[in-house]
């Protein structure tokens, strides 16, 4: 048995105890919050995607086959929330562009290679490269935030990636490859700026 | 990168989310390590790589859910009876 299932009882939750959801909200709401408001970069939207993972787990937990974890089937959940949301409010991209997207091969050979890495902590995340953080992370397509927020941020394995996603763990790995190579270009540029007027000075 | 070092390199971002998680055999990461002692491009993309994965977990490790919406959730889903209020 793992930790997981120990902590939270399914038996419990299958039968409907409502201090054990309980349990549950208050272990995964903070996860599950993080990774909506990072898919959404809105405080709103991430509520509604926060509440909205948790109804459905809710109305479906008698359903749950346990074939993955608990927390896995959450983030499943939550991923599902946020994209429908995200196709919501953007219904002008459309999947062509995303295919097109996965084709262009081009767009991932590194091309910024100044070595920022050294710079100070308190620079690296003052509260302007924060905000540069979060830009580079909302500018990704969402195909490729949502793999790299649940494997990078939220620390789930590539297995457990590919199982929150139903896709297969080869795509996971590319995507995943994508979009830190792609993070890393976006946020070289601003450091590696930084490093020019620091050298200056 | 150098066109006498393109092959490699290109074998190296291919591998590189592997060698980055720690997922490849040892005798691969000595390759590897043997390109990046000799090719400072790929060295860079390397540590800035690590570096870009690291700032975004200890940025989001900061990020908590506030304290309302934690109350608004626990209302939403009926459960607020088990509020424990922090």
């Amino acid at each position: 048995m793992t930790k997981e299932q120990a902590d939270v009882s399914l038996e419990l939750l299958k039968a409907g105890d409502r201090r054990e959801f309980a349990r549950l909200v208050d272990k995964y709401s903070n996860s599950l919050y993080r990774l909506a408001l990072k898919m959404l970069g809105n405080p709103l939207d991430a509520e509604d995607v926060l509440q909205n993972t948790f109804l459905q787990a809710f109305q479906h937990l008698r359903d749950f086959e346990g074939r993955s974890s608990v927390s896995t089937w959450l983030y499943r959940i939550a991923s599902n929330e946020a994209l429908m949301l995200i196709r919501k409010r953007h219904p002008e991209i459309a999947l062509s562009d995303i295919v097109s997207e996965e084709n262009n091969e081009n767009d991932f050979v590194p091309a910024q290679f100044t070595d920022w890495g050294h710079l100070p902590e308190e620079e690296l995340l003052s509260s302007e490269s924060r905000l540069l953080l979060d830009r580079a992370i909302q500018n990704l397509p969402e195909i490729y935030r949502i793999v790299f927020i649940l494997r990078d941020i939220e620390g789930l394995s590539i297995t457990e990636t590919s199982q929150a996603l139903n896709l297969t763990e080869t795509a996971i790995k590319t995507r995943l490859l994508r979009a830190r190579l792609r993070l890393r270009e976006e946020i070289s540029r601003y450091y590696g700026e930084k490093l020019n007027k620091r050298s200056k000075k | 990168m150098s066109h006498n070092d393109q092959y490699n390199c290109q074998a190296l971002l291919g591998s590189l989310c592997d060698y980055v998680d720690g997922c490849l055999s040892e005798e691969l990461c000595q390759e590897i390590e043997q390109h990046l002692s000799e090719c400072d491009d790929c060295r860079v993309v390397v540590d800035t790589l690590h570096k870009t994965i690291y700032l975004y977990k200890k940025s989001a490790e900061e990020t908590e859910i506030p304290g309302k919406v934690r109350e608004r959730l626990f209302k939403a889903l009926n459960i607020e009876d088990y509020l424990q209020r922090e």
